[in-house]
């Protein structure tokens, strides 16, 4: 019944990336590598400034890397000599937020299908309509972002990703700073979203319960420079609902993570890392 | 339901409170005239006004003076809007044009537009277009750098979310720059319309033959003081007027501002 992903391969090449603010040479993200199968769902956790962000925005083609290779699919999409360019086979679904204020949550999530052309404005409109409905959010199609509560925002931005069929999904902390239950209830509508559509994710997160949660596969980054430190496969079947939440195998994993996180947190606190965008 | 009885008798309620504060003034006004308060006593009272109003509303060159104020302002006042919005837009999107004409306009603009009177008289053939220069450069600058901040303000995510959903260039113009733009042009639009209102009453004062400004000046010159409030309370009310049109079409124009 769950679609089986045929494409949607990303390949992480041993990438570096240096932030050249004003000569000083800050070295991000240090020859990383990471493969992730198509419709896997792949969870970074990591102290906050070590580099996450920045292979996020590799991979969604906002900025260029200084070495190594990032490819979908085979295709290279980020390395050195090829500029970067975003696309709609990446969608992104930003720490924060970034529905667009002055338009409805109907025109939101048409806007893709919109701007490439794809369908005419009214074929969009009946199209997010549908997929609204499908992820039970229908109702609220005339109304702004504003007047919508977080955990709503953040479900409607993963409708606004998904209506352009993208190969993979890449979620920067999305449930950042939302209340406990809240998150639960937005982390419940993304796996049932996943099991429904199947795609890459690729999701970065602070929390570890999440990336458990979530994830088939989690992996630990270094402070800066960003490395992988350890990766950690998380064995619960799918669909998934939150009693897995209180069982044995996930409170090992937890401690696991956590070790693997803390040794990390601690170095970065001393160096008194300060938090990168 | 109950919130749109709320809003209706929360409407009433501040017409009702602003009819009592005006008429209060007034009220204070007359009784000010008849028992001598100093200043007061010199200035004609509301029922001597209102005695002088008929002879005046009866005039049709009144109510020429309200219509060239009036095709003065919104002159100067669409000029400055249809100059100023696409400056200060491109001046946002390019950074080559931001820093050439950011110096000149940040050297031009504290100098009053009542300054550039003498010379927009010199320059201009006739004294209606050097009023409407001036009233456009009472608003322009406002615009500008109203637009301007308002469009270097655009949160970065936006901008970067409507690349990823593959936005041309065009359609991050139309569909999310000049959209995230529009409260900062309605603003713009505001401050602008206060300043010309103020400027059209002072370029007429000095150099109209007709308007609002020319009338109230004309009739402290003839001695006729009623008139001179009759003057004063026309600016008042067209000045009123014309804001709560920009607030009209502030609403219209970003609707998702709504209060919640």
């Amino acid at each position: 019944m769950t679609p089986v992903a045929a494409t949607g391969a990303i390949n992480i090449r041993n990438v570096s990336k240096i932030y050249d603010p004003d000569g000083a040479n800050v070295l991000a993200v240090d020859n990383c590598s990471v493969d992730i199968a198509p419709g896997e769902f792949c969870v970074i956790v990591g102290p906050s400034g070590c580099g996450k962000t920045t292979l996020l925005n590799a991979i969604a083609g906002f900025h260029d890397i200084s070495s190594g290779e990032i490819s979908l699919d085979g295709k290279p999409i980020c390395t050195p000599g090829i500029s970067a360019e975003p696309g709609a086979d990446r969608m992104v679904v930003f720490q924060n937020g970034a529905l667009f204020p002055w338009s409805t949550v109907l025109n939101n999530v048409a806007y893709g299908p919109v701007v490439q052309g794809a369908a005419t404005s009214t074929d969009a409109k009946t199209k997010a309509q549908a997929l609204l409905a499908e992820l039970g959010l229908s109702g609220i199609g005339d109304r702004y972002p504003n007047e919508l509560s977080s955990g709503m925002r953040r479900r409607v931005e993963i409708a606004r990703a998904l209506i352009n069929d993208p190969k993979v999904l890449l979620l920067d902390e999305p449930f950042r700073a939302m209340d406990a239950l809240t998150k639960g209830v937005a982390q419940e509508f993304l796996l049932q979203a996943y099991d429904r559509v199947r795609k890459t994710v690729f999701f970065i997160t602070h929390d570890l319960e999440e990336a458990i949660f979530l994830g088939d596969r989690v992996l630990v980054m270094t402070t800066r420079p960003g490395r992988i430190k350890q990766t950690l496969h998380v064995d619960f079947g799918r669909p998934r609902n939150y009693k897995i939440r209180s069982s044995r195998q996930y409170l090992s994993l937890k401690s696991q993570i956590f070790e693997a996180v803390r040794e990390e947190a601690v170095r970065a606190f001393e160096a008194g890392e300060r938090e990168l965008a | 339901m109950a919130t749109a009885a709320f809003a209706k008798s929360s409407t009433t309620l501040s017409l009702r409170r602003g009819l009592v504060s005006v008429l209060g003034l007034l009220v204070f006004w007359e009784i000010g005239r008849r028992l001598h308060f100093p200043f007061l006593s010199a200035v004609p009272a509301p029922t001597e006004v209102l005695a002088s109003l008929d002879k005046i509303v009866g005039n049709s060159k009144f109510w020429n003076d309200w219509i060239s104020s009036f095709s003065r302002v919104l002159s100067g006042f669409a000029l400055a809007q249809l100059i100023g919005i696409p400056v200060g837009l491109l001046m946002a999107m390019s950074r080559t044009l931001r820093y050439l004409w950011f110096p000149p306009l940040e050297i031009l603009r504290p100098i009053p537009p009542l300054a550039w009177v003498p010379t927009s008289i010199i320059f201009w053939p006739t004294t209606e277009l050097s009023i409407i220069f001036v009233i456009f450069l009472g608003a322009f600058f406002t615009v500008v750098l109203t637009v301007l901040g308002g469009a270097r303000a655009i949160d970065e995510r936006l901008i970067r979310a409507a690349r990823s959903f593959g936005s041309k260039p065009r359609d991050i113009f139309w569909r999310i720059v000049l959209p995230a733009t529009m409260p900062s042009i309605i603003t713009g639009m505001a401050v602008g319309m206060g300043v010309t209102w103020e400027v059209v009453v002072a370029a007429e004062m000095i150099a109209g033959k007709s308007g609002l400004g020319y009338f109230t000046w004309a009739s402290y010159v003839g001695g006729n003081y009623p008139q001179i409030i009759v003057g004063m309370a026309s600016i008042g009310i067209a000045g009123y007027l014309s804001s709560g049109a920009i607030r009209l079409l502030g609403k219209r124009a970003t609707p998702w501002q709504r209060r919640i």
